[in-house]
């Protein structure tokens, strides 16, 4: 008997494909489900679909890369944010794909304990884990004002950061110092790139950051072992290569020159751009209306739920400008003469307009018969002899 | 084939059609200027719903469709070799000549953003899948094609004639591009209305929209030639080209019936034969287009038409109204946004229609008289 369901389990293993034979399976997910997901990052970064199945692979590796991720002064938004995904799901990400072998919030050691798990890691695996940084780093006296485990973050940053294969700055604290560094910085928070110096930070900014730039950073880099092609700011170029104002489903309405001018007014309600309420779209760069949030489809951003955007991944709109001053325009001004928000919506037909459109049908009728009347009926056919071919 | 020799007609340029027809240019100038510095909302009734007014539906799609006589023309004459109607050749493209230059401003004075108009031919800016793009593209081509073909009647007229004859070598170059480029951008000019949707009433909205108004286009640029050649030469007691015009008939009502055919299948296949008896405005307009169609194809058809220019000029007539209609129905009237928006042209916009059409006659009148268009006439007297 046991022979027989020893060979029955071999036989199985064998059919089962590689994908399929990764201790701890799926997450939940069919291998089919699995690829699927896999080409759908794949596509959204723009990659060939071939690269789909390279992600599979290098997700479903036996040695999965370790995650360090540290928290600075921040609001754990990224995190929610991040757990709130469901393709994958978190669970799915840092059990299957990476190792996540440090995170406050979610792990299950605390203290002593997880800070040890923590030095472990960096020995074992070094110049092989991956760090994250979520949130700014205090820099006004040595870093004080963000102490944990008795030792400021800036340290913790530099010490993960000597053997890290890679550095991801996730949110826009991290990215570029969010509301931290806004005026009047008490604490002289900066970003993780400015604390790490010569070192290369890939910034995924937002506040907080779509999930899925995230997670396709991570991806990509697992799959060709080098981060995607990055803009001079080192953001990732699929994700914050282009302004929201070009992908914005409002566009039209800017371009016809239709504005909300108040909250809850006509144009509000009409879905009417929100440029004029302060929306920061026009000088943000982010893929937020190509790909909205928390995976309930089309509209869900804040631009899509009638809301201007503050510019949360941009260093010099987001915290630093009111939130209803206006954008700077990259792309061209509007014209200044704007229509009405209520245009009418057509004449009718004035008594004048019908009386010409009269005429012109009796005149051409008219023509034509008195026209008609003048011309010979039969025409001779010696008359144009002279055609002839 | 005889070559066919043409000459200038001559006599008074201040005749009082010319007055008359200068007066309506004025009023439309008057108008366009308006435009120009009030902006578009001073001068018409166009809108959200209705961005396309009678100076699209009118004066580019019906005034191109008219302005097709010399793409009928060149194809009848240099591809299909029938060079027994190259006496009617000039008059033609003169008509087309006018006809598309003031489509062409027609639409330049219709664009919001009339002053962008450049970017078209920055390739870098192009959107090659955009019909629309095809259609301002090809138009803008085909107007510089008329006038080259055109120009031999320059030439000749202030006596270039050694480089009319080296311009002639190439000619046939524009020839070609004279008919490609109207069968693309005639057809394209259906397809426009593609996208339109359920916005469109199933009665025009067709798969078959592109091939119909090719189709349109090619009759109504023959119907314009049979009427031009019958009223010019009537007016300057000319010498009657009923003849050839004779031959052209039979030509035209099959291309008519063919249109009168596939029409009628494809409402039929569609299943939309109800809205032609649903006694609404739509329905009215579809069978008034399509017994005027009728009406042209049976006189055209008929053997007796022939040698009769009564019964020619009055085909040319309902055929030229009904192309017309066909088209001003697809663009404006069986056309509904939906949403409660509603459009009928303002005075000043018709004005200005009227204006861009009177200016076409009058420089149709001064061109003949002035330049080698016409065939047959008697050498000018000193006058």
């Amino acid at each position: 008997m046991t022979a027989v369901s020893d060979t029955d389990l071999l036989f199985n293993r064998l059919a089962k494909t590689e994908l399929d034979s990764y201790e701890g399976g799926l997450g939940g997910l069919t291998r089919r489900e699995f690829l699927k997901y896999c080409t759908g990052i794949a596509a959204t970064m723009g990659l060939p679909t071939v690269a789909g199945v390279q992600m599979a692979q290098a997700a479903t590796a036996s040695q999965r890369p370790p995650v360090i991720w540290l928290h600075g002064q921040e609001c754990t938004g990224c995190t929610e944010s991040l757990l709130r995904s469901y393709h994958p799901t978190l669970e799915s990400l840092i059990l299957d794909t990476i190792s996540l072998d440090y995170h406050e919030t979610l792990c299950v050691g605390a203290g002593k304990q997880a800070e040890a798990h923590k030095h472990k890691i960096m020995e074992e695996f070094h110049g092989k884990y991956v760090l994250v940084t979520e949130g700014a780093t205090p820099t006004k006296d040595g870093g004080i004002y963000c102490k944990i485990g008795d030792k400021p973050h800036v340290e913790h940053v530099q010490e993960a950061a000597e053997g890290a294969a890679a550095i991801i700055a996730i949110g826009s604290c991290a990215a570029w110092g969010g509301i931290q560094s806004a005026h009047p910085n008490p604490t002289e928070a900066k970003a993780t790139h400015e604390v790490l110096n010569g070192k290369t930070v890939i910034n995924i900014p937002g506040c907080p950051p779509n999930p899925y730039n995230f997670i396709s950073t991570v991806l990509y880099l697992l799959t060709f072992n080098k981060p995607p092609e990055l803009d001079q700011e080192n953001r990732p170029k699929f994700a914050y290569g282009r302004l929201i104002h070009e992908n914005c489903e409002r566009r039209p309405h800017f371009d016809a020159g239709r504005f909300a001018l108040e909250f809850g007014d006509y144009g509000h309600r009409q879905g009417f751009c929100l440029y004029k309420l302060g929306c920061k779209g026009p000088e943000t760069y982010a893929n937020c209306p190509a790909i909205g949030f928390g995976d309930v489809g089309f509209g869900a951003w804040p631009i899509g739920t009638g809301h201007p955007c503050f510019g949360c991944t941009m260093k010099e709109s987001a915290f630093n400008k009111p939130i209803h001053a206006l954008a700077d325009v990259k792309t061209y001004a509007p014209p200044t003469a704007f229509p009405a928000v209520d245009a009418p919506k057509g004449g009718g037909i004035s008594p004048g307009a019908a009386a010409i459109a009269a005429a012109i049908g009796g005149a051409a009728l008219g023509a034509a018969a008195v026209a008609m009347r003048k011309m010979p009926g039969r025409v001779d056919e010696s008359d144009n002899t002279e055609h002839s071919d | 084939m005889a070559h066919a020799s043409h000459s200038p007609l001559g006599g008074k340029l201040l005749t009082k059609p010319f007055l008359v027809l200068l007066i309506f240019a004025l009023i439309g100038g008057f108008f366009i200027a308006r435009r120009f510095i009030f902006g578009l909302g001073d001068v018409t009734h166009m809108s959200g719903g209705y961005p396309w007014g009678i100076w699209i539906a009118v004066d580019v799609i019906i005034g191109t469709a008219l302005g097709c006589g010399g793409f009928a023309m060149a194809l009848l004459v240099y591809i299909f070799n029938r060079g027994v109607y190259h006496p009617l050749m000039r008059p033609a493209l003169l008509g087309g000549l006018f006809g598309y230059t003031l489509a062409g401003l027609a639409v330049v004075i219709d664009l919001g953003r009339y002053w962008q108009t450049y970017n078209l031919l920055l390739p870098w800016f192009a959107q090659p899948n955009s019909v629309m793009f095809e259609v301002a593209l090809c138009v803008m081509a085909y107007i510089a094609v008329l006038w080259i073909e055109f120009s031999p009647a320059f030439l000749e007229r202030f006596g270039l004639t050694a480089v009319r004859d080296k311009l002639k070598k190439y000619m046939f170059v524009f020839i070609a591009l004279g008919v490609l480029l109207p069968t693309m951008h005639q057809s394209s000019l259906g397809s426009l209305l593609l996208v339109m949707g359920s916005q469109l009433s199933p009665l025009w909205y067709t798969i078959w929209l592109p091939l119909l108004f090719l189709v349109t286009a090619l009759a109504m640029g023959y119907g314009v030639v049979i009427l031009e050649a019958t009223v010019v030469t009537n007016a300057f007691a000319l010498p009657s080209e009923q003849r050839i015009l004779g031959r052209l008939s039979p030509l035209v009502a099959w291309l008519l019936g063919g249109f009168l055919v596939l029409r009628f299948l494809d409402i039929a296949y569609r299943g939309h034969t109800g809205l032609m008896f649903a006694g609404d405005l739509n329905g009215f307009m579809f069978w008034l287009e399509n017994l005027m169609f009728l009406g042209a194809t049976v006189i055209l058809g008929l053997r007796s038409t022939r040698t009769n220019q009564r019964l020619m000029f009055l085909a040319s007539i309902l055929l030229l109204l009904a192309g017309s209609l066909y088209r001003l129905d697809a663009y404006l009237v069986a056309y509904n946004p939906g949403n409660g928006w509603t459009y009928f042209p303002s005075v000043p916009e018709l004005m200005v229609t009227i204006g861009v059409i009177s200016l076409e006659i009058l420089l149709y009148l001064v061109f003949i008289k002035k330049l080698p268009v016409l065939h047959g006439v008697r050498p000018v007297q000193s006058h």
